[in-house]
Order: C-alpha cells, then sequence, then structure tokens
C-alpha cells in the first residue's frame, strides 16, 4: 500500500460550553484545534501532554467515538470523518482501542469469554466452535489462561484486566491501535509486562500503534515518532531518540526536564521550571498557545501563531517544530 | 558511595510497628513489623506498589486509621520523646496538624469544598495557636505568598474547587506548614499533577525544607521522585520492609532482588527503545494469601526452600543499608 495507513489533516474537535438558564453553547472548548499528523504501517505514534491538552480526545476522533468539527481523518486512504454509523461498521475493524481503566471498560455481568468475542458477533464472523477455539487463541496471545474465559472481570488484577482489554482489542485483527494511557493506572512491576506485551503483538501482528500517554519514557520506550501537544495543538512531532537528544521545542525541553529519573547522581541537573498552570482550552492565548509560560516569549509570540515547519534532522527523520526561533 | 544513612538527630523512631484489619477473612497484617528513622530536617522515603501498606504506616503514624477495622498491634512510634501509639487522644490532638502535619494525593478530597481556602488554613492554625483574628489572618496570607500563590489576598477568599490541581496542592502544604510542625508526612503528594506541575510542587517541598529545616516522609510508588527528593528510603513489599538505606546505597546497589527487579523494569531515557522491559513475574499476593517464608519467594528468581520455610529477618545495623533477604551477599559477589 502507498501512503500512510492513518492521515489526520487540519483536525478539529471543538466542544460547546454551555452555560445560562436555557443552556445555550455559550463559548467553545477547542480542545483539538488544527492538528496535523500521519501513522505509517507498522509504526507507533507516541503521543504526550499534560491533561488538558487534547491528547485522548484527539485519539477517540481517530476511532470516530468522536465527530470531528473540521478537518479530515483518512484511513487507509478512505475519509471516515463524516461517515455514518453504518459505513464506518467495517471500518471499525480495522481500527480499535485500548483504554486506561480495563476495570470500567469492561462490562462486569459478562464472562471474558463473551466479552472478548462480542466484536465476532457484531461483525457475524464465524461459528460458535470457531469463536470459542480463538477466544482461547487470544487469551494465550496475552499471556492468560484458557480457563479465564468461563470467568468474570472482578475475579482479575488490574494488570491482567488489561491483558483482556488488549485481546479485546486485537481479536478482529485490526491494523490500527489507539491505546489511551493503557500502562498509567498500573504498578510498576506490571507496566513492564505489558509494554512487554504490546511489543510482541506489534511485532507478531504488524500492527500499528497511536499511543497515548502523559509518561514520556514509556513514550519513548514503545515509540517510533513522538508527537509533543499542548492546549490542543502540535508543538513538536520528532524521531522518539530525537525528541529526547535533542528538542527543540522549549516546552518539550521543559517536560523532559521534568521527569524524575530514578538515578540520585542526577539530582544536581540544571532544572527548567515552567512557571505558572496550562491556560484553558476555552479561552487560548493569542498566538503561540505556548507564550504564557515561555521561558525564551517575545512580542511576536503573543500576536501571531507559529507554524509547524521543518527543521534540519540529524537521523532522516524530518523533525518538525512549531516555534518562531531556532533554540 | 555512603554506605551509612544519613546521619543526624532522630526526630521519629518507628519500632516494629503492626497494623491489622479486622476482614471477613479474619485479621490480616497491612503492616507487619516496620521499623525506620527520621532524622531531623532530612526526607525519608517509603516506596512500594499498592497494597505493600506505605499509606497505612503513614496513617499510623497519626493514629488516622480506619476504627473500628484497623489497630496497631504492637510497635511503638517515638516522636519528640513521647510514644504515639499509647499516647492519651489529647496529646494526640496536640500534635496533629501542630507538630505533625499531613498533605494528601488529593487536594480536593482533602480540602473542604464548602468554606474558603483561607479560612480552612486560618482554622488549622487557632486549633493550635491563640491568636487573634487579624494575626491569623496576616500569617495565613504570609504561607500562602511563601508556597507560591500569586495575589494571596484574593486567592484565600476562593473556594478549592476554583484553583488547580496545582494551587490546590499548594494550599495544602499551607495547611500542612502553618503551624512550623517537626514533621510533615506528604502521602503522594504530586501523583495527581502533570509533571511540570510535579516539578514545582517538588521544588516547593524542598525549598521550604530548607527554609524551615522541616523532616519529610514523602510516600510514593515513584522511584523517580524518590531519587530526586529523598535522603533515605524504605523499600516495602506486601507489609514488610525490603530494603532500607541511603538513596545512593539504595539506588546504586541495591540488595534485595525486589528492588534490583522495580529498578530494571523502569523505562528509562538511557534505555534503547522498543528492547524487551525486565519483569517481575506474578503479582503482589493478598494479604490474606501471604507464602510462607519470605513474601517475595513466589516472584523471586533465586527463592529455594529456605525462602519458603522462613523470612528473612533486615540484616546489619540500625542505620546501614540493609535488607530482608537470605542471599543478598551471595547475589552480589555473583554479580
Amino acid at each position: 500500500m502507498n501512503g500512510p495507513l492513518l492521515k489526520v489533516s487540519d483536525l478539529k474537535v471543538h466542544f460547546p460550553v454551555k452555560g445560562g438558564v436555557l443552556l445555550r453553547a455559550r463559548d467553545k472548548n477547542k480542545a483539538v484545534d488544527g492538528i496535523t499528523i500521519h501513522i505509517d504501517n507498522g509504526e507507533t505514534l507516541g503521543l504526550v501532554g499534560e491533561s488538558g491538552c487534547g491528547k485522548s480526545t484527539l485519539g477517540k476522533a481517530v476511532v470516530r467515538l468522536l465527530k470531528p468539527t473540521a478537518g479530515t481523518v483518512e484511513f487507509d486512504g478512505q475519509d471516515i470523518s463524516n461517515l455514518s454509523a453504518r459505513a464506518l461498521k467495517p471500518i471499525r475493524r480495522n481500527i480499535q482501542m485500548i483504554f486506561q481503566d480495563p476495570a470500567e471498560s469492561l462490562n462486569s455481568r459478562h464472562t471474558i469469554g463473551n466479552l472478548i468475542a462480542e466484536g465476532f458477533e457484531i461483525h457475524k464472523i464465524g461459528t460458535a466452535t470457531w469463536r470459542r477455539q480463538r477466544v482461547a487463541e487470544l487469551l494465550e496471545q496475552v499471556g492468560l489462561p484458557t480457563s479465564a474465559a468461563e470467568r468474570y472481570p472482578f475475579e482479575f488484577s488490574g494488570g491482567q484486566r488489561q491483558r483482556i482489554g488488549i485481546a479485546r482489542a486485537i481479536a478482529l485483527e485490526p491494523k490500527l491501535v489507539v491505546c489511551d494511557e493503557p500502562v498509567s493506572a498500573l504498578d510498576v512491576s506490571i507496566q513492564s509486562q505489558i509494554l512487554n506485551l504490546l511489543l510482541d503483538l506489534q511485532r507478531d501482528l504488524g500492527l500499528s500503534y497511536l499511543f497515548v500517554a502523559h509518561d514520556l519514557a514509556v513514550v519513548k520506550h514503545i515509540s517510533d515518532r513522538i508527537a509533543v501537544m499542548y492546549l490542543g495543538h502540535i508543538m513538536e512531532i520528532a524521531g522518539a531518540d530525537e525528541v529526547y537528544a535533542e528538542p527543540k521545542h522549549p516546552y518539550t525541553r521543559a517536560l523532559i526536564a521534568a521527569i524524575p529519573e530514578p538515578d540520585p547522581g542526577r539530582r544536581g541537573r540544571a532544572k527548567i521550571v515552567l512557571a505558572g498552570d496550562v491556560p484553558s482550552p476555552i479561552d487560548p492565548p493569542s498566538g503561540c498557545v505556548f507564550h504564557t509560560r515561555c521561558p525564551h516569549a517575545e512580542q511576536k509570540c503573543s500576536l501571531e501563531k507559529p507554524v509547524l515547519r521543518d527543521v534540519f534532522a540529524s537521523d532522516g527523520v524530518a523533525p518538525q517544530v512549531a516555534c518562531h526561533f531556532d533554540l | 558511595m555512603p554506605a551509612v544513612s544519613t546521619q543526624g538527630e532522630p526526630l521519629l523512631r518507628v519500632e516494629g510497628l503492626v497494623t491489622a484489619f479486622a476482614t471477613e477473612a479474619g485479621q490480616v497484617r497491612a503492616v507487619d513489623g516496620v521499623s525506620f528513622t527520621v532524622h531531623k530536617g532530612k526526607t525519608l522515603g517509603i516506596v512500594g506498589e499498592s497494597g505493600c501498606g506505605k499509606t497505612v504506616t503513614a496513617l499510623s503514624i497519626l493514629q488516622l486509621l480506619p476504627l473500628p477495622a484497623a489497630s496497631i498491634l504492637s510497635g511503638r512510634i517515638l516522636f519528640e520523646g513521647e510514644d504515639l501509639v499509647t499516647a492519651p487522644i489529647e496529646r494526640l490532638h496536640a500534635v496533629r496538624g501542630n507538630r505533625i502535619g499531613m498533605i494528601f494525593q488529593e487536594p480536593m478530597t482533602a480540602l473542604n469544598p464548602v468554606h474558603r481556602v483561607g479560612r480552612q488554613i486560618m482554622e488549622a492554625m487557632r486549633l493550635h495557636r491563640e491568636l487573634a483574628e487579624g494575626e491569623a489572618l496576616r500569617a495565613t496570607v504570609e504561607m500562602l505568598d511563601k508556597v507560591g500563590i500569586p495575589s494571596p489576598e484574593i486567592r484565600m477568599l476562593e473556594y478549592p474547587h476554583q484553583l488547580s490541581g496545582g494551587m490546590r496542592q499548594r494550599v495544602m502544604i499551607a495547611m500542612a506548614l502553618i503551624c512550623n510542625p517537626g514533621l510533615v508526612i506528604a502521602d503522594e503528594p504530586t501523583t495527581a499533577l502533570d509533571v511540570t506541575i510535579q516539578a514545582q510542587i517538588l521544588e516547593l517541598l524542598q525549598q521550604l525544607q530548607d527554609d524551615y529545616g522541616t523532616s519529610i516522609i514523602m510516600i510514593t510508588h515513584d522511584l523517580g521522585v524518590i531519587a530526586e527528593t529523598c535522603d533515605d528510603v524504605v523499600v516495602m513489599y506486601a507489609g514488610r520492609v525490603a530494603e532500607q538505606g541511603s538513596v545512593e546505597a539504595v539506588f546504586g546497589a541495591p540488595r534485595h532482588p525486589y528492588t534490583q527487579g522495580l529498578l530494571q523494569s523502569i523505562p528509562r531515557l538511557s534505555t534503547p527503545r522498543k528492547s524487551r522491559l525486565h519483569t517481575i513475574e506474578g503479582m503482589v499476593p493478598s494479604l490474606t494469601e501471604m507464602p510462607v517464608g519470605c513474601r517475595f519467594n513466589n516472584r523471586c528468581p533465586y527463592a529455594d526452600d529456605r525462602c519458603r520455610s522462613s523470612y528473612p529477618d533486615l540484616d546489619g545495623e540500625e542505620g546501614q543499608h540493609r535488607a530482608a533477604c537470605h542471599h543478598w551477599q551471595r547475589l552480589e559477589q555473583q554479580l
């Protein structure tokens, strides 16, 4: 196939902010405000940013759990941003999602077997015997005993439930899986088990991932390229190693400097501590959305919005950065 | 690399603490024989995964345990020359919020939503000090300014929901510090915050410790936060201490297989991308089904018959780098 598997162009997702007696829309929450990204076959794009930056909203718009306000989402060359639910159904097989909290995303009244087989039922795939066999295969693939099929979600720990969520997501052999903070609710020793599983599945099934998370070390580990988001905008996209070795955007630099590393020897390093809080996406700052917290901001930054532009790269993956300056 | 933990004047000594909960399955010990010392002006980290007993340890110190389910079965908690376990309730009232301040993970649930934040801080102070309204007001404004809240005269009149997560945590810190306590217990103070805000709060705590000489117990599951902020560390597993010592010693040369496994399983910025991460097989045993012998034996790659029959005590002297493992010396030679 030519061209990327997923192509998102100038995507906007705005939510109405209701108020007043009649609950009319008074304002817009610009959660995602003009984002362009692509994901190739078998590639992982990491999406990082702090709470409220719009990363989960972007993930949901890609799966079409949300309808974009403007812009397009192209999957396998087909524009899916305005398709009806019926027209979307065959495409849904190819785009699946893994959620942060597997306790909330699994229906507690169904057995694990039924939960995993739900997709087969919806898409009318296979006979009952085939489905049972396939569920057993999937359970094995995600590292659970086949006997789990007869049991209920509450009988499993957080890490095991996440494995069930993953089995559900890969059941229909999708091409793209959107992972929304899949390990942030898990303990450290379980987190590494799940990350290894995701990497194994990608290798074995040729999956592409859109990996949404706030933990930069985790994102760097699993991604090929990383997009850094702030207030609905992309600040920087580059190869995963490049982002950490040579962050170009001042926000990326601050994010990386803020990660506490488990190495007491690093304690004396120079830190960049950003002042203030993230502004509200209902009333984002003019010009560059980051200028209110940026240590390098000049007058131009509050007036002119910087476009995402290519910069010189040493490793061949052209990084893009949305900043007026070459810092 | 100093093998000896930070020396200094001890402020708090916890000795052989056992805290149990009454459950349908019988009595379970959430904390089972934990000892450590916090020195004046220093930070002690308690790290471990969910359910390891780190929060119960903290709540035991102030006896804020849920009653009647929980009780301290044995042990001593010596703070400023007084055993808090046997102290009468009036003494505990005098210590809580006054000599020992507390910062919780979720300030939204710890703060009262229907009172202005300034009033809540003043209340904490006037409970312990006889102060006129005006003096309390002045002290509150000063403290809010100190913790980095802009225009404190205005912000103190706001309600918790009007503040951002980072600002609310600053209010919590102001409240914990308003009586100039000797010790502050911070239970996952930055877990609910974004990394850039976490960096602000950790820097603030460090600066306040430098200014006031307060001791801090930092409870977290994040080994990065421990490495960044603590002098000494206690690694807990399933209600017991697996390893303790200075941060440099424990992170530099971990002795307990659990600590080693934890440190190896975190992806770091220096880990090659998409490489296999180290894992600790299995999961933490439930408190009602603890394995006999070392509690880590069902997940430990080095476990043998001895580990499955007898629990290893922490070896070495109090204040030294210590591990509760039968085999750490042998393992250290092999590595």
